[in-house]
């Protein structure tokens, strides 16, 4: 019968993986904070990392399929809190997204709403047992997904709802989506956008700003432009071999925006150079491929779906993120995963490590 | 920790997510980082030489630093122009949100109309992005204020430390000192200011103008690091320093420039003293003046508007510009042709109250009677003169004037000198097309017709003639405290008839000079005995000038703005003079009431101040070296 699950099974390598990134991350947050009043970031950010690391190995001993049994409560319970932050959310830098705690603790909840979406995800795919799928399957995934994605879009916060996106395609993938069903789905959201763009809703505000001065960034110097414009010119300066440690003149001299969070990876690249961010390129590629092992070697389909969910978000992250740091899509303010400042986003990512250390360490269990 | 299994999850146990689409995914990450990597080869490897230069274009600020400007000093080393630290403001547009939407906010904080500001910046719409443009000069404590206040809204204003040309007050020695004010648009486009860039301080006028650019200095720059609110970050990486100006000692006298000043205060008109033996100018005053100080910073309109309708001409400079008749001080020169020509020895001319000549009447003020050349001088007559003008021909007449300077410029070291007119038939050729009336030359005798003289010419005049035919080029910066180079550049841009010597008889230089000393003697009929010098060889000659075509009518024009101009030309000693001064006064009136009584109290001045210094320094060493004094002065002067 079934094996206990034991720290032999734990996924060592994995985590290995994971540690020397966020290493790299503290040292980085350390440099790129090094000359504000921000340079207290680095340690606390060790604290984050401290705590995911505890959840981690707490969640990691968690049976996952109780996780995916509470789904759909946890789902439910995820969507209130969605609308109490409506209600009762704090304000910071134009957005309602946080929920006070008090003790100067800040709980978001739409990093939370991810995990349990690809709990949820998962659970419902899992439930449609593998069948044909209808388009009326499809439609409930996409309701699924839909509500909190609207209810964080309307924070506003576009970049954590898009991460949701992937959670749902990586679903619809894996759970057997056919190929002319995508086509017909792709057909209509290009009609249904391109209808609400020529009907005048467009993206407003910054978000538009953020699309033109992506075209553009030289129409926009001092806006949103400036940040594109000073991220590229952070990463081309960086060069091959980087201007070394704490030697980042975009860094350091507070050109770069927000070289901590969304634009560390521009930090990184300038101070570490190519051969830096290909040190971090090769470390994203190892953790993404273990994870996939891991998804393969999965005992049943939802651990597979959540493992996959994982990476569909981590890797969707990194795409967008680095995407942006290097000019090649508009910036969305999404936080690169294990690499920028930030609780939440480690909290998401460490419990969903354990979760998947969990998937892993029951892959033998029948 | 073992946990109960469920009962559904073994009906969905056998169903496993198919590897073909784990492997799709996992080509998927490698396209995506691929791409990603991609991205970061375009930048990092094909474009980093081009991202590394705006990299440093972003941190490092070029920041001038500005040169302090030489200061200026009187002869005796007492201060004239100084500097005093003044706060600057600039424009950096490359620093800027939106430069148009802060424009109102910046008007009003700086106090300026928003369309100078909008017009500074077109001004500047082809320079570098970099550049700083200059907004407002010496600004106030509460414009500081409002800059510091607003460096996150208005990153675009920056304040310079600056040092700002602190003028005499009241517009004292101002033509002579001039004035400096930021560089026009017009002087940038010519090749005298190649070197120079917008929003440079250059000197307009005056000796400001004339030593420009050894006053200037050499600005300086520095490359500082910034971070990206401009705030500097570490130790400038290149400094270069500024180097000041040169420092500028006048020739001018302190004391004496004052009792000039004085002396012309509340009239129109021009008074120049200068030094016979070396041509060193020891007081220049010109009126009405204006203040320099105004145009240092930033000229108000009103200011403006009134300085260039005052038709009495405040910025002229008219000791070197203003040119008239000489009126009768021009007998000095007449004299000088009439003994050195041997026509005047022996002339003796009966005035009655003037003579006809071709047929006209020429009035003289008195009848003089039986006149030689040893009155004629002193009492200035005219009929005396007449007749020596058409003894001698216009054409030895304009010789002699030429000889001593007249009709061109004497060379000094000043803007915009005013070169006169000495008519002579050739004269009337060029420029009429005429030939010469021997009638025109009777008014020529006593200063009147086309002559047309400015008080430095006439003052370098009667210095060569009472010097023994020694003239010096005039100057009011002592050319051996410059660079060699400055000095030689001076020379080569003030041309004119500079240091020469003419032969002159010395009995007629004798007769000349004891003639005008005559003139301040009471007794007969002269001239100048009202503004005699108890204790002092005061020696000069009056004019008074009518300002219309010369129309022999006695006094009838001597009243309101249609008067007379008043000359005065005198020295002291009389011959080999340490001094000599001429002074105009406009529409004056009589020579010897309007202008000769100014003359006498800076020569007053002179010879005082003299005295005093040479009983002070009895017992060390004579000041000055001894003048060759040609013959025994008679002490006809009651010394």
């Amino acid at each position: 019968m079934r094996r206990f699950s034991s720290f032999r099974d734990f996924d060592w390598m994995l985590l290995t993986l994971v540690l020397l990134t966020s290493v790299l991350s503290v040292l980085e947050i350390r440099s790129a904070t090094l000359n504000t009043r921000f340079h207290g970031y680095a340690g606390k950010q060790i604290g984050f990392l401290l705590v995911g690391l505890l959840l981690m190995f707490l969640i990691s001993f968690v049976d996952y399929h109780r996780l995916v049994e509470i789904a759909p409560w946890a789902y439910a319970i995820g969507v209130l809190s969605l609308v109490a932050v409506k209600l009762v959310g704090t304000s910071v830098m134009g957005g309602k997204r946080w929920i006070n705690l008090g003790g100067g603790v800040h709980f978001q909840p739409s990093e939370w709403v991810k995990l349990i979406l690809v709990l949820a995800i998962a659970r419902y795919f899992w439930g449609l047992a593998g069948r044909q799928l209808t388009w009326l399957d499809i439609a409930k995934a996409f309701a699924m997904v839909g509500v909190p994605m609207y209810l964080v879009l309307k924070q506003p916060d576009l970049g954590t709802a898009l991460t949701y996106l992937p959670i749902l395609v990586s679903g619809l993938f894996l759970g057997g989506i056919k190929p002319r069903q995508t086509a017909v789905l792709l057909l209509l959201f290009t009609l249904v956008g391109g209808a609400a763009w020529l009907s005048g809703k467009r993206p407003k505000g910054y978000q538009m700003a953020r699309i033109t001065s992506f075209i553009n960034p030289d129409n926009d110097p001092r806006g949103t432009g400036y940040q594109i414009r000073q991220s590229l010119i952070a990463v081309g300066s960086g060069g091959l071999w980087g201007k070394g440690t704490n030697q980042g003149t975009q860094t350091q001299g507070d050109f770069l925006p927000i070289p901590y969070t969304d634009f560390i990876f521009a930090a990184f690249c300038e101070e570490h150079g190519f051969v830096g961010g290909m040190g971090i390129l090769l470390l994203y590629f190892l953790i993404l491929t273990r994870l996939i092992q891991n998804a393969q070697q999965a005992s049943d389909m939802p651990g597979a779906f959540i493992v996959m969910g994982v990476v569909a978000v981590v890797l969707f992250q990194i795409v967008v993120n680095i995407g942006m740091v290097v000019g090649l899509l508009p910036v969305t303010g999404i936080p690169l995963p294990l690499m920028s400042y930030g609780g939440s986003s480690i909290l998401f990512t460490f419990l969903a490590l354990g979760i998947v250390m969990n998937i892993r360490m029951r892959r033998f269990v029948n | 920790m073992p946990t109960a299994p469920h009962p559904e999850w073994h009906l969905a146990r056998d169903e496993k997510v198919s590897a073909a689409k784990l492997h799709a995914t996992q080509y998927l990450v490698v396209i995506m980082l691929a791409v990603l990597a991609a991205g970061m080869w375009r930048l990092q490897i094909v474009g980093a030489d081009g991202y590394r230069l705006l990299a440093e274009a972003n941190r490092i600020r070029k920041q001038p630093v500005l040169a302090p400007r030489g200061k200026i000093f009187d002869r005796e080393g007492r201060i004239l122009v100084d500097n005093y630290p003044s706060v600057s403001c600039f424009l950096l547009r490359e620093q800027a949100k939106d430069l148009q939407a802060d424009i109102p906010l910046i008007a009003r904080g700086l106090d300026l109309p928003v369309e100078q500001i909008q017009a500074t910046v077109r001004r500047y719409a082809s320079s570098p992005k970099y550049e700083w443009i200059p907004l407002k000069q010496d600004i106030t404590q509460d414009e500081q204020a409002f800059i510091e206040a607003h460096r996150n809204e208005l990153p675009e204003l920056e304040t310079q430390d600056d040092q700002r040309r602190l003028y005499p007050r009241d517009g004292f020695a101002a033509h002579l000192i001039g004035y400096v004010g930021e560089v026009s648009e017009e002087d940038l486009n010519s090749s005298k200011f190649a070197f120079y860039e917008p929003g440079d301080v250059v000197g307009k006028s005056g000796v400001e103008e004339t030593y420009d650019a050894i006053l200037r200095g050499t600005d300086g720059s520095r490359d500082v690091v910034v971070n990206s609110r401009g705030k500097e970050i570490g130790q400038p990486i290149r400094q270069q320093l500024a180097i000041p100006g040169h420092d500028l000692r006048l020739t001018i006298d302190l004391d004496l420039q004052r009792v000039a000043e004085q002396a012309m205060e509340g009239k129109n008109g021009a008074l120049v003293a200068m030094d016979p033996h070396t041509g060193e100018i020891l007081a220049m005053v010109s009126r009405p003046t204006f203040d320099p100080n105004q145009f240092a910073v930033r000229l108000t309109k009103s200011y403006w508007s009134q300085i260039v309708n005052d038709p009495n001409h405040p910025l002229m400079n008219k000791t070197i510009q203003a040119q008239y008749a000489p009126g009768s001080t021009f007998k000095i020169i007449m004299s000088l042709a009439g003994l050195e020509e041997q026509a005047a020895q022996d002339m003796h001319v009966m005035c009655n109250g003037g003579a006809t000549f071709y047929g006209h009447f020429f009035a003289c003020d008195h009848h003089h009677g039986m006149v030689d050349i040893e009155h004629a001088i002193p009492w200035s007559c005219d009929t005396y003169y007449y007749t020596l003008a058409e003894k001698l021909g216009i054409d030895t007449i304009a010789k002699y004037a030429t000889e001593v300077g007249l009709s061109q410029k004497t060379g000094i070291d000043l803007p915009d000198e005013a070169s006169g007119t000495m008519p002579s038939t050739a004269w009337k050729m060029k420029t009429q097309h005429d030939k010469w009336y021997a009638g025109e030359t009777i008014s020529v005798g006593i200063g009147q017709g086309a002559v047309q003289a400015t008080p430095i010419q006439l003052a370098r005049a009667l210095s060569g003639i009472a010097s023994g035919g020694v003239l010096k080029r005039p100057h009011v910066v002592f050319p051996d405290e410059l660079p060699p180079d400055m000095a030689s550049a001076i020379a080569a841009t003030f041309p004119g008839s500079g240091d020469r010597t003419i032969p002159i008889t010395p009995d007629n230089w004798q007769t000349i000079t004891d003639g005008m000393a005559q003139t301040m003697l009471p007794g007969g009929y002269d001239t100048g005995a009202a503004v005699r010098l108890e204790g002092i060889d005061f020696a000069g000659k009056t004019g008074t000038a009518q300002l219309v075509n010369h129309s022999i009518g006695g006094n009838n024009l001597l009243t309101g703005n249609a008067r007379a101009n008043a000359w005065f030309v005198g020295m002291a000693p009389r011959r080999n003079p340490d001094i000599v001064v001429a002074v105009l006064v406009e529409h004056g009136g009589w020579g010897a009431e309007a202008s000769a009584p100014l003359a006498a109290q800076v020569v007053n001045a002179f010879v005082t101040k003299q005295r005093k210094r040479e009983g002070n320094l009895l017992q060390v060493a004579t000041p000055k070296p001894e003048q060759p004094k040609p013959a025994p002065v008679p002490t006809g002067a009651g010394e």
